[in-house]
């Protein structure tokens, strides 16, 4: 395996000549609601406050005047039953987008989610498919308490009959609603909530695009860091330190979380033989230790030092802005681990 | 809706004591918006400028060993309590000193002693506790009350509902206080429930339930009193929706494109102190120096908050992962 396989990821997505535009995560992904509704007049948002209000972190803004009331549904505090309509209605032909706030108000309809839409299609002998897109806003970092600040995305990813995909990039928040929408299963797609505001670069995609397999963000050929969505850019920014160190950090960005692009991980450990996962989630039971394990499974005989994690510490998200940042995965912490795989420090 | 002509008899020091409490908590409001434009306070903050007469007069109708389990905008319940206001304002910074040890900020204050069980932030997930507490006093055959507060917002989960049913069911010492402010951040009532009255949610379930005047703190302290000397006597849960109105943003977040500035001056012409002031000062019960020496006194009160809060101590990181479980010994 030659190491410019990796950067292959990423060319395989740009379309030749295509143009580029600037613009935040927020108005991607509502740019990418916009054409999803215009395309498909089977396709239609619902959750709470994304009409009147414009949507909990403003994604929604306008959408309400451009397509009205049935298309854009405000539905009432009822997490169980509109995810639980968003459902059925994807049965009975529909291609619903059902917003809930965050993954914290998620646990109200995990009956739902994990009962029906991640069950039905096997429970029936295939005869009755989830085509639903579930939208949230995940993660910690805005001071909101151990209520409002979980990361619960790698839980969701244990449940076959789910896919899970996490934009990390204003790009990928432009561009994965449509083929999580194309796809016959229900998708969750979760929006780290410190990136709405982050202004990004969107190319022209010439309908050449898989939000499946993960990307290789920066390459290098001394450690492999992995992560996604919302520790995307505090590893990168691990990466650029490693580099005045004169360490060449490789960022893999994994988009999918289930499915998860095992070929990518491995190849990358290939090259670099030390692998860093950085999550914010916790670490028991968690994305991180199955992506370890996946590594040992599959690649044990490459590695030359054990894998280390950078997860949020084992405790609720705590209020104070000094104790939440301690408790979540930092670039220190991240160049530290990226260190020890080299015996350095 | 009674108007303010059936008005109780009531002391000077009754009389003065709802003003206090009721001013205490337009002010401390009003400082925390300021401190948050400071970024002294950060994360949510949920106001509760134009409710105070929920908390206030619902609050006197409680003895010290009841219970209260509240919402995020839980400021003006956790005040009317008792809870220092010192120790609320170190826990909107977030400092050790704080009422949650600083771990929970606006929207979990806590007061264990004050049996004060929490700001909840998940819309309806403070009233299956509020149930349990109840259950733990009924098996127990303590004669006391725990008191519920929600919002309008939280009638729509079936957390909601299930309470609901429980409490009736199992015949439960709980006293329900629904403040409907008409709006759960940009949604009108009349946009999310299709029985607007809300209490007669609680009434199909076999509970006494009532709207009340929810500007009207003497209204609702007389039925608050009675609901709960109800409850104490053991016939079971009691409901009360107590009508009032959200004078500012749902929280800091929030640029209020859902509603009218004119929908929310006409309310604030009605507000609880408007009408209080108003009532009092008509029938020469109080007089405009007693509530120049309240404000003054609450001034004092608010600065020797902020000043507790700012002199309070940042947790040392090396605690980060303390009250994840307990610290003694399983016995
Ligand atoms: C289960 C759940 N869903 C959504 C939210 C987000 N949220 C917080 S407050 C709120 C509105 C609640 O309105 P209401 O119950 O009327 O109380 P108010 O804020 O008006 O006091 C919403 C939607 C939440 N905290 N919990």
């Amino acid at each position: 395996m030659s190491p410019d396989t990796a950067s292959d990821t990423q060319a395989a997505a740009t379309a030749p000549g295509g143009g580029t535009t600037t613009m935040t995560y927020r108005d991607a992904m509502r740019a990418a609601i916009r054409e999803a509704m215009q395309r498909d007049p089977r396709v239609f948002l619902m959750g709470e406050d994304v009409g009147r209000y414009g949507g909990c972190y403003a994604v929604s803004t306008g959408l309400l005047e451009e397509f009205g009331p049935e298309r854009i549904r405000d539905t009432p505090l009822s997490e169980s039953a509109f995810v639980g309509a968003g459902i059925g209605a994807a049965m009975g032909g529909m291609r619903p987008i059902v917003e809930i706030m965050t993954v914290n108000f998620s646990l109200l309809a995990l009956d739902q989610i994990v009962n029906n839409a991640s069950t039905l299609r096997h429970m029936s002998g295939g005869q009755c498919g989830v085509p639903l897109v579930i939208r949230m806003a995940t993660g910690a970092g805005r001071q909101l308490a151990a209520q409002h600040s979980h990361s619960l995305e790698g839980w969701y990813a244990h449940i076959p009959g789910l896919k899970i995909l996490a934009p990390g990039t204003v790009e990928d928040a432009r561009y994965m609603l449509q083929p999580a929408l194309d796809d016959p299963d229900p998708v969750l797609i979760f929006e780290h909530a410190t990136l709405y505001n982050a202004e990004g670069p969107v190319r022209d995609l010439a309908g050449d695009y898989d939000p499946w397999r993960a990307a290789v963000r920066r390459e290098g050929g001394d450690v492999t860091l992995i992560t996604y969505g919302g520790t995307l850019g505090r590893t990168l920014e691990a990466a650029e330190a490693l580099k005045e160190d004169g360490i060449a950090a490789e960022v893999i960005d994994l988009r999918s979380l289930r499915p998860l692009d095992d070929a990518t991980i491995m190849e990358s450990l290939r090259k670099t033989r030390r692998a860093v996962i950085v999550d914010e989630g916790w670490k028991s039971g968690s994305l991180s230790a199955e992506i370890t394990a996946r590594i040992v499974e599959q690649a044990f005989w490459d590695l030359d030092a054990p894998i280390q994690r950078v997860c949020s510490a084992e405790v609720p998200i705590p209020y104070p802005r000094h104790l939440e940042q301690a408790a979540v995965p930092q670039p220190g912490r991240i160049v530290a681990a990226a260190k020890a795989t080299l015996g350095r420090d | 809706m009674a108007p303010d002509t059936h008005k109780p008899r009531l002391s000077r020091a009754h009389l003065l004591e709802v003003l206090r409490q009721m001013l205490r908590i337009r002010h401390f409001e009003e400082k925390c918006a300021e401190l948050y434009q400071q970024e002294k306070i950060r994360g949510f903050l949920h106001l509760y400028i134009g409710e105070e007469a929920v908390a206030v007069g619902a609050m006197r109708a409680l003895e010290p060993e009841d219970a209260v389990v509240a919402t995020y905008r839980e400021h003006g319940h956790a005040l009317a309590r008792g809870v220092p206001m010192t120790a609320v304002m170190a826990e909107m910074y977030g400092k050790a000193e704080g009422c949650s040890g600083g771990r929970g900020g606006s929207m979990h204050l806590f007061d264990a002693e004050r049996r004060f069980f929490g700001g909840n932030a998940i819309v309806g997930g403070g009233l299956p506790l509020a149930i349990g507490l109840a259950l733990s006093d009924k098996l127990a055959e303590r004669p006391r009350v725990t008191a519920c507060f929600f919002g309008e917002g939280a009638v729509a989960e079936g957390e909601f509902h299930e309470s609901m049913n429980l409490a009736a069911l199992w015949k439960l010492p709980v006293l329900f206080i629904c403040e409907n402010n008409y709006y759960a951040m940009g949604t009108a009532l009349e946009r999310s429930e299709s029985q607007t009255d809300v209490h007669l949610k609680a009434q199909a379930y076999g509970m006494p339930a009532e709207a009340v005047d929810g500007m009207d703190v003497v209204a609702i302290e007389a039925a608050a009193l009675g609901a709960a000397a109800a409850v104490r006597a053991g016939e079971g849960p009691r409901f009360l929706e107590c009508r009032t109105y959200r004078f500012r943003a749902h929280s800091m977040f929030d640029p209020q494109l859902y509603r009218d500035k004119a929908e929310v001056e006409e309310h604030r012409k009605h507000g609880p102190l408007v009408r209080f002031l108003g009532w009092i000062k008509e029938a020469g019960l109080l007089h405009q120096e007693d509530v120049d020496r309240l404000e003054q006194e609450i001034a004092k009160e608010i600065d020797e908050a902020v000043a507790f809060a700012e002199a309070g101590e940042w947790e040392p990181v090396e605690t980060l992962t303390r009250h994840v479980y307990a610290e003694e010994a399983a016995s």
